[in-house]
């Protein structure tokens, strides 16, 4: 019993950064812009954050630290494919090269450094209640915090004026544009706020998670957020469920290892990628439905004048 | 006059910049200058004194990486202080064990170096290839098995620490189980699995030991997560072969024990960590700079343990026993003078089989071929089958 509430306290950690990264992801793809640097932003974010919980000992700077950087480069990546006109793929691919390069450059002086003690943190109340307590509420605020912005993110995209407008320019940014929106504008400013999302991800990681900094920490978690985004079609509650389905069976895996059940780690391994894709895609089966949740300008870019 | 003054300032500055550039230049290639500029300069002297025997080193990660090429390095400076002006030093870092490893060893054979090390698994086949393209210059590989007749392989014997963090192990826990979390399922480190879990047993016979496979040599995040379920299974003490300080660093966070692997990592973990075992390549470069000096040099497989004092289990925590830290001692002589081996006979598996019959020592071919889990590990060694 205590075993699987440890595992449920163990996959909600896991699906975290996932979830976070991933609703970044699908507000700056609801814009129609895909940004393929989402690994890179991570990593630079996670060096930032742990930079910064180094000086301060706090994770809430850390947070607006990684948040920063990520929205920082977001924003010039945002520039280069909105304004330039660069092709989306190939800057978002430079944009991951190039933020491993320069985490793990900057990261130098911090391999091996240690963050300060902190006292984990426990929901008042509700911490106690047997198998529940040590299940649900024993985690880091920013795992609920996740929760909250996904909530949030349903809300903003499908009950406010401003996610309308969102999903418009990605639909059809001529006819957003004929409106008389500033189609580019929102998509920088969505891509800026994916990139701070990402941003909490990557110091997310570094400082609660791992907590640590090497070169390469994020190991890919970035592009299991964007595939994260694409089979749960757009949608936010879709985004959380996949990450935590991920996060669970990664982390069910191992258990089942340290239980020294004799399947194949090989095969084990290979379980969460393999459930999240066949859960998210049976889920998602319906064509009508990624008609209608893919944002239909998602990779091309848009000309005013045009 | 006003235009003809910021017409020279440009010019000072534009001649000011290329001064720089040109210089930066040069400084970027301390390797190859200095050796050209050699027979030149001093020429009456370099008649006397022989040129430098130029020695390069090939790494898979950065030298600061405070692991496994950080050891390589140490044991490189360690070159360069016993040889002084005799050898020339280069290195190259962060190769990947792909093509490029290739180019990279024919460039370095072709600037000149006579002996090169490249220390990573990966690199055998590019070394066995370039080797062939430059016979008279001697390769040493480490952790591999193909020997060609200029070059070398060698290797540690890691699971003599394994085995004396095992003892440490069998002592802390209180649970009498321990964790392992493990990379791949290949001999070295079934290796380091069998032995932490034989030394366990030898102080304590209760003790079983549960092992996660991360499939990564690199993933923090992961490593952290397998350490976690470890714990959360009911391991108190942890060892890994993974390389980064995630597991030592979660077992910290929970209260429990784990070892340092390839370095110190007390730093992150100072209540955590019972030990830290330590590699030391230098007495080993220096021997084979020496022979290849000497002219003695030849193709062999060397692999190295206390004898060679090639390792060590250092920074023993203070919470264990006094009992444990004398015979962790006695160990380490048994091993000096080579009266013990962590798989001495009898070695029985998990499966009850008996793999090596009582009083009988274990010889290289058998040590490469360890695919087993021995008695006290849970589970079966996961195979493609």
């Amino acid at each position: 019993m205590d075993q699987i509430a440890l595992l449920i306290a163990a996959t909600l950690a896991s699906g975290t950064p996932l979830a976070i990264a991933g609703l970044g992801l699908l507000i700056n793809e609801k814009s129609g812009v895909l940004n393929l640097g989402a690994e890179g932003i991570m990593l630079v974010a996670a060096i930032a954050g742990f930079a910064a919980a180094h000086a301060s000992g706090s994770d809430w700077l850390a947070f607006a630290a990684g948040a920063a950087a990520g929205a920082l480069l977001a924003a010039g990546f945002g520039v280069l494919v909105i304004w330039l006109n660069t092709n989306q793929y190939a800057t978002g691919l430079a944009l991951s090269l190039f933020g491993y390069g320069f985490s793990a450059f900057v990261g130098i002086g911090y391999v091996g450094q240690k963050l300060a003690e902190r006292t984990p943190f426990e929901v008042p109340g509700l911490a106690q209640i047997p198998f529940i307590g040590p299940a649900l509420f024993r985690q880091h605020p920013m795992v609920y915090i996740a929760i909250g912005l996904i909530a949030l993110a349903m809300w903003f995209l499908y009950r406010s004026r401003a996610g309308l407008v969102l999903r418009a320019v990605g639909e059809s940014p001529e006819s957003a544009h004929a409106l008389g929106y500033k189609v580019r504008w929102i998509r920088l400013l969505a891509v800026t706020a994916g990139g701070a999302l990402c941003g909490v991800a990557g110091a997310f990681l570094s400082v609660v998670y791992a907590p640590l900094w090497v070169e390469g920490l994020v190991a890919g978690r970035g592009w299991i957020a964007l595939a994260l985004t694409t089979f749960a079609t757009w949608r936010p509650l879709r985004v959380l469920f996949g990450a935590y389905l991920f996060g669970g069976v990664t982390m069910a895996q191992f258990a089942l290892q340290g239980a020294g059940v004799e399947i194949s780690s090989q095969l084990l391994a290979m379980l969460p990628y393999l459930a999240t894709v066949v859960v998210l895609a049976i889920i998602s089966r319906n064509p009508t439905w990624i008609r209608i949740n893919m944002p239909a300008s998602l990779g091309r870019p848009f000309h005013p004048g045009a | 006059m006003s235009q003809m003054n910021k017409r020279t300032l440009l010019g000072l500055t534009a001649a000011a910049a290329l001064t720089a550039l040109v210089g930066c230049g040069k400084k970027e290639e301390p390797a190859a200058a200095p050796a050209a500029a050699a027979p030149s300069a001093p020429a009456a002297a370099a008649a006397a004194a022989p040129e430098p025997l130029k020695v390069a080193w090939v790494y898979i990660g950065p030298a600061s990486d405070a692991g496994w090429t950080h050891a390589h390095d140490e044991g490189r400076r360690a070159v360069e202080a016993e040889f002084g002006d005799k050898v020339k030093t280069t290195i190259v870092e962060k190769v990947p064990e792909s093509a490029d490893a290739e180019r990279v060893l024919r460039d370095l054979a072709a600037q000149g170096n006579k002996l090169i090390f490249t220390t990573s698994f990966g690199y055998m086949e590019p070394t066995i290839k370039v080797a062939q393209e430059f016979p008279d210059v001697k390769f040493e590989h480490a952790t591999g098995y193909k020997l060609a007749p200029n070059v070398g392989v060698y290797d540690h014997r890691i699971y003599e620490d394994a085995y004396m963090s095992g003892v440490i192990a069998g002592a802390m826990t209180k649970t009498d189980t321990l964790g392992f979390v493990g990379t791949f399922p290949i001999p070295e480190v079934l290796r380091n699995i069998n032995a932490f879990t034989r030394g366990a047993q030898s102080v304590n016979p209760k003790v079983k030991t549960k092992v996660v496979w991360v499939n990564s040599w690199f993933d923090p995040p992961k490593e952290a997560e397998a350490a976690q379920s470890l714990i959360n299974a009911g391991a108190d003490v942890l060892l890994q072969n993974t390389d980064s300080t995630a597991v030592i660093q979660t077992a910290e966070k929970n209260g429990k024990f784990a070892f340092g692997w390839d370095s110190d990592m007390s730093e992150v973990a100072p209540k955590a960590q019972l030990a830290s075992n330590l590699l030391h390549w230098g007495p080993f470069y220096k021997k084979a700079v020496k022979e290849v000096l000497d002219g003695t040099w030849k193709s062999d497989r060397e692999v190295l343990g206390y004898k060679d004092d090639a390792n060590d289990l250092v920074k023993i925590n203070d919470a264990v026993p006094a009992d444990i830290k004398k015979k962790i001692d006695e160990i380490k002589q048994g091993y000096k003078d080579g009266s013990f081996s962590p798989f001495n006979g009898p070695v029985v598996d998990n499966t009850g089989k008996e793999r090596l019959a009582a009083g009988a020592t274990p010889d290289q071919a058998w040590l490469d071929k360890v695919d087993f889990y021995v008695k006290g590990v849970e589970g079966k060694v996961p195979s493609g089958k």
